[in-house]
């Protein structure tokens, strides 16, 4: 490297101090705080200083070895090396995922803590494989997914807590409803371009929390909904002390009574629940419906072409995309026992689509990495519980500027022409 | 009647607000085609350096109109850093890649912008006294008396002073020609030596200092600011962008007087609570009804 350059990567470094300088000056520098009447500022220069020296050495640093360009070329080619294995070994990952799936509950290792992470990861998975059948095959971007988790969520919550059905007669009816929310919302708006339909979708999203708030006399507004019953094992209740006339668990199956029982159940009941949901996906791949969402997603005119409805096509992916979003949200009730809208707002939505999209869009396995990355690493972080939400959406950024199709990215159409791989 | 007035006098304020907001999804849309999802928390990030600076000045004791200027102008420039930067970070790089990567793009930064401002300036509501108090009052003698405060003036005159810059900016001198030749075609407009890239980032600029001055006009308007404010007025401002038609800046201005009036007469004649779902609601109507706006071109698709 020439002198010169050493020079100008000086002078850019110093400048991107300065713009450093004003980002962090304000903001960081002079935080507002509020003692007796009024606001007054506490100074924090030495952070402010500390952070415009990092830009300005990592700039340098960036300058330097044109880091950037090897960073690049090392992360994508761990990532496509990842990605053919998995595809190569696609049978066999998925073999042993599930296997170690099923006995996770068993491992030495695993306590309740470890079970709940993978309870909720598990949800989060099924959140993702269902809305991978709006995003990733039909390529329709819904930012207000959450509105169908919500909507399952409080039907369940709702009839369970009215009507006292159990759990396996209300999980498809609210399943059935958010379906039925999902053509509702999408009939009018399907015929949106992508970006305009994920604003709608956003809004959406948005109207039903909204309405789940100040709707007092159905939803209970702010306060939400309690005493949600707690699945039962096909009738039989996990209870310490049964109520007459009935067994419990625990006395059934002649087993000392532990409260991790329940938590198992729960733990096998959303796996499955995620596999079916998987299944189905990769059912419906292969049938005619299935294609012309894969098509609609490459190519809307050439479908208009080619006699393929269009709206009704999204429509299904839509609604069907909703009953999963519904099915995890009667899971998440009766899990939770209790739901209020502060579970449904936005970012509940930003997540699950991040964890589509950074999984590579319609890649089943990419669905399932990026679950465990994202949930895992927030959780391991939960201490920096501030800074959790800044390292999320800057993983986000990060990962559509150096792998704009996510880490698996899968797009490859499932039929080919004279079947040539290549 | 009296009534009637009084919301039609607080929904142009508010749809001032709006509109300057929505100017820089527009701006922006209409020269790379993506929705800068994070403009809103730009525009919140402008009223907290405006916050920040009426703190400081308060403290001086220099006349109102002096600080209302200064502040102004600071926080232009230092919001107009944030827009800038996040082109550069995070839109950018992703230039010519699938139509749905800038997007997610930009949510990331909106999510990273409210959780650092969440961080750097804490979670909790900051209030602030007003400053410019008093009003003109008309119908004395009925039984509703209509307020004008001397706070909604001022709002609606330097709205109407920085309409006036801008549109002479965009129409009449090379910068503004070059904008728009890059929104016609971007490479044409390369070839004939038009800087790009640089017209992008002013384009940013522009977009960011004017959300920030609806960001001090929030301050002042309402007195309480946090770090989630840039969520609602950013998804007005937007539904405000696309009911004046996407791309098209004096639709822009229009769309967001009319969310404004809709939003305040919603919120006086039906329902405060539902205020919100209103703005939606306008929001998926217009869409479904008039894709293109009440002022903006129809979109042909090309295969």
């Amino acid at each position: 490297m020439e002198k010169r350059d050493i020079i100008q990567s000086f002078k850019d470094s110093l400048f991107t101090g300065l713009i450093a300088l004003a980002l962090f000056g304000p903001i960081v520098g002079l935080r507002t705080a509020s003692k007796g009447e009024g606001l007054f500022i506490t100074p924090q220069w030495g952070i402010v200083f500390l952070l415009v020296g990092l830009c300005i050495f990592g700039r340098f640093l960036i300058n330097l070895n044109s880091a950037r360009k090897t960073e690049l070329t090392f992360f994508s080619k761990f990532t496509s090396k990842f990605s053919a294995i998995t595809e190569d070994k696609a049978k066999h990952f998925a073999i042993t995922a599930i296997l170690f799936a099923v006995v996770f509950p068993f491992l030495p290792f695993t306590d309740r803590y470890f079970m709940d992470v993978a309870i909720m990861i598990l949800t989060y998975i099924m959140l993702g494989w269902g809305l991978n059948i709006v995003v990733g095959l039909a390529g329709l971007l819904d930012l207000g997914y959450v509105a169908f988790y919500a909507v399952g969520a409080y039907s369940y919550a709702l009839i369970a807590t009215t009507f006292g059905w159990s759990f396996w007669i209300c999980l498809p009816l609210a399943g059935v409803f958010a379906a039925f929310f999902g053509i509702l919302l999408g009939f009018p708006v399907l015929r949106l371009r992508g970006d305009y339909l994920a604003i709608v979708t956003l809004g959406f999203g948005e109207i039903i929390r909204i309405i789940l708030i100040n709707w007092y006399e159905v939803t209970n507004g702010p306060d939400g909904i309690t005493g949600i019953p707690r699945p039962s094992f096909f009738g039989i209740p996990f209870k310490r002390s049964p109520d007459e006339g009935e067994t419990s668990f625990h006395i059934f199956f002649g087993l000392e009574y532990s409260t991790m029982h329940r938590i198992i159940f729960l733990y096998y009941l959303i796996l499955v629940l995620a596999l079916i949901t998987n299944y189905f996906t990769l059912k419906i791949r292969k049938l005619p419906v299935g294609r012309a969402w894969e098509a609609l997603r490459e190519d809307e005119i050439a479908c208009k072409s080619l006699g393929v409805n269009p709206t009704n096509t999204k429509l299904t992916a839509f609604a069907i995309g909703a009953m999963f979003g519904g099915f995890a949200g009667s899971f998440f009730a009766t899990r939770q026992a209790f739901i209020s809208p502060e579970s449904f707002t936005f970012i509940e939505s930003a997540i699950i689509v991040a964890i589509v999209v950074l999984g590579g869009m319609g890649s089943q396995t990419g669905v399932v990495l990026a679950s465990i990355f994202l949930i895992g690493i927030t959780e391991m972080f939960r201490d920096l519980e501030q800074y959790r939400m800044i390292a999320f959406g800057g993983a986000m950024v990060l990962i559509m500027v150096f792998k704009p199709k996510g880490i698996l990215a899968n797009r490859k159409p499932t039929i080919l022409m004279h079947g040539d791989k290549k | 009647m009296e009534y009637f007035i009084q919301q039609l006098v607080n929904g142009i304020t508010l749809g001032s607000i709006y509109g300057l907001i929505a100017i820089g999804y527009t701006m922006v849309y209409g020269i790379i085609g993506m929705i800068n999802f994070a403009h809103g928390d730009i525009f919140m990030i402008g009223a907290f350096v405006a916050l920040i600076s009426f703190i400081i000045f308060g403290l001086t004791g220099v006349a109102l109109p002096i600080i209302l200027l200064l502040v102004l102008l600071i926080a232009m420039l230092f919001t107009a850093c944030y827009g800038w930067t996040v082109e550069k970070l995070a839109y950018k790089p992703l230039r010519g890649s699938f139509r749905l990567a800038p997007l997610i793009s930009a949510l990331g930064m909106s999510i990273v912008l409210q959780n650092y401002v969440q961080v750097a300036q804490g979670a909790r509501v900051k209030p602030m006294q007003p400053l410019i108090t008093g009003g003109l009052e008309f119908f004395k003698n009925s039984e509703f008396v209509v307020t004008v405060s001397y706070l909604q003036i001022f709002i609606v005159i330097l709205t109407i002073i920085l309409m006036g810059i801008f549109t002479y900016l965009i129409t009449k001198t090379d910068l503004g020609r070059a904008q728009r030749a890059c929104e016609q075609d971007r490479t044409m407009t390369a070839l004939l030596g038009i800087n790009v890239d640089r017209t992008i980032s002013i384009t940013f600029i522009i977009g960011s200092s004017l959300a920030s001055v609806a960001g001090m006009m929030f301050v002042l308007y309402y007195g309480v600011i946090d770090f989630y404010i840039g969520f609602l007025a950013g998804i007005k401002a937007f539904t405000a962008a696309v009911l004046g038609g996407i791309g098209s800046l004096p639709g822009a201005m229009l769309g967001g007087l009319l969310i404004g009036l809709i939003e305040t007469f919603w919120a006086g004649y039906v329902s405060l609570e539902y205020k919100d779902v209103a703005a939606f609601s306008v929001l998926i109507v217009v869409l479904i009804f008039f894709p293109t706006g009440f002022l903006g071109k129809p979109d042909i698709e090309k295969v």
